[in-house]
């Protein structure tokens, strides 16, 4: 397989999740979708590393994988502090930073 | 390479339906099963990109320990049907177009890119590319500094979240079940991570 069908299916996963993100409206949907972009920039990485030869975009890659993993614990802690506080769990109505 | 090549088309087409049943699905609980089966077949795929230690680390760290805590948010916040726009006007057909537009773009930055080894099955690589031992030891010498900054970013991360999750009284006094469960999960996916 040459690496651009890598990189094609990497750009066609990261519109996915683009789209995901501006149609849904749960926030833990929002959060999913960030992953798959996330991911698709991953493999764009991971892609680009074998195309290369050297491993400097696998260290990239695990270094994204340890940043989601930050996003995430984060970004779902605002959710579950939301939910304890009977606020709308919908993005449409989070327009304010102080709730 | 005709076996290679079937492994691809397999887990490509796995990792798309993954992405399309995130983004469609109602039910935010059956979104998290199609992550889950999208981080299984774009592990295959860094499998076929000699990435060892990261198909290994996307399967226990994505699939493993963050689903987990996916799972256990959708189950404590209520996992209600989530209906697309109730009215898609303007704004809510927008989405779809600009990643459409997005991806168009992309493709011409791909087709028309002057990298010539996007033509090639990739550079030659020793026998060890990709295996644990490799990765280790570039992270504890080339890339220490990443590797430092990300492990205070998960500190960081999980002092964040038991702050945002715990109740408005404090530290102290008498806490429910969900802030225990949640601050013990945190702990748990900082030190696997």
């Amino acid at each position: 397989m040459t690496m651009q069908w890598f990189v094609a299916l990497s750009a066609l996963i990261f519109c996915i999740g683009a789209s995901g993100v501006m149609t849904r409206r749960s926030p833990l949907v929002v959060l999913l979708c960030l992953e798959l972009m996330l991911n698709a920039g991953n493999l764009a990485l991971i892609a680009f590393s074998r195309m290369v030869g050297n491993h400097d975009g696998q260290i990239f890659a695990l270094i994204v994988l340890v940043v989601a993993a930050c996003e995430v614990v984060v970004g779902l802690g605002i959710i579950v502090a939301m939910h304890r506080r009977r606020l709308p769990i919908d993005v449409d109505k989070m327009n304010r930073l102080r709730g | 390479m005709l076996f290679e090549q079937i492994l691809f088309f397999i887990a490509g087409g796995g990792a798309i339906a993954g992405a399309l049943g995130v983004a469609m699905l109602r039910n935010p609980f059956y979104s998290v099963l199609a992550l889950v089966a999208h981080l299984l077949s774009l592990s295959v795929l860094f499998l076929l990109l000699r990435a060892e230690f990261l198909a290994a680390a996307q399967v226990v760290v994505y699939a493993g320990a963050v689903m987990v805590l996916y799972v256990f948010v959708v189950a404590y916040v209520g996992g209600a049907d989530d209906p697309l726009r109730p009215d898609p006007g303007a704004l809510g057909s927008f989405g779809p177009i600009f990643a459409l537009a997005l991806f168009v773009e992309l493709s011409i930055a791909l087709v028309g890119s002057s990298l010539k080894a996007l033509d090639t099955t990739g550079a030659a690589t020793g026998a060890g590319f990709g295996t644990p031992g490799r990765i280790g030891e570039l992270l504890l010498t080339k890339f220490l500094l990443p590797f430092e900054t990300a492990s205070f970013l998960l500190l960081i991360g999980a002092v964040g979240a038991v702050v945002l999750a715990r109740k408005r009284r404090g530290l102290e006094g008498p806490e429910g079940p969900p802030t225990v469960s949640v601050g013990e999960v945190l702990r748990g996916g900082g030190t696997g991570s």
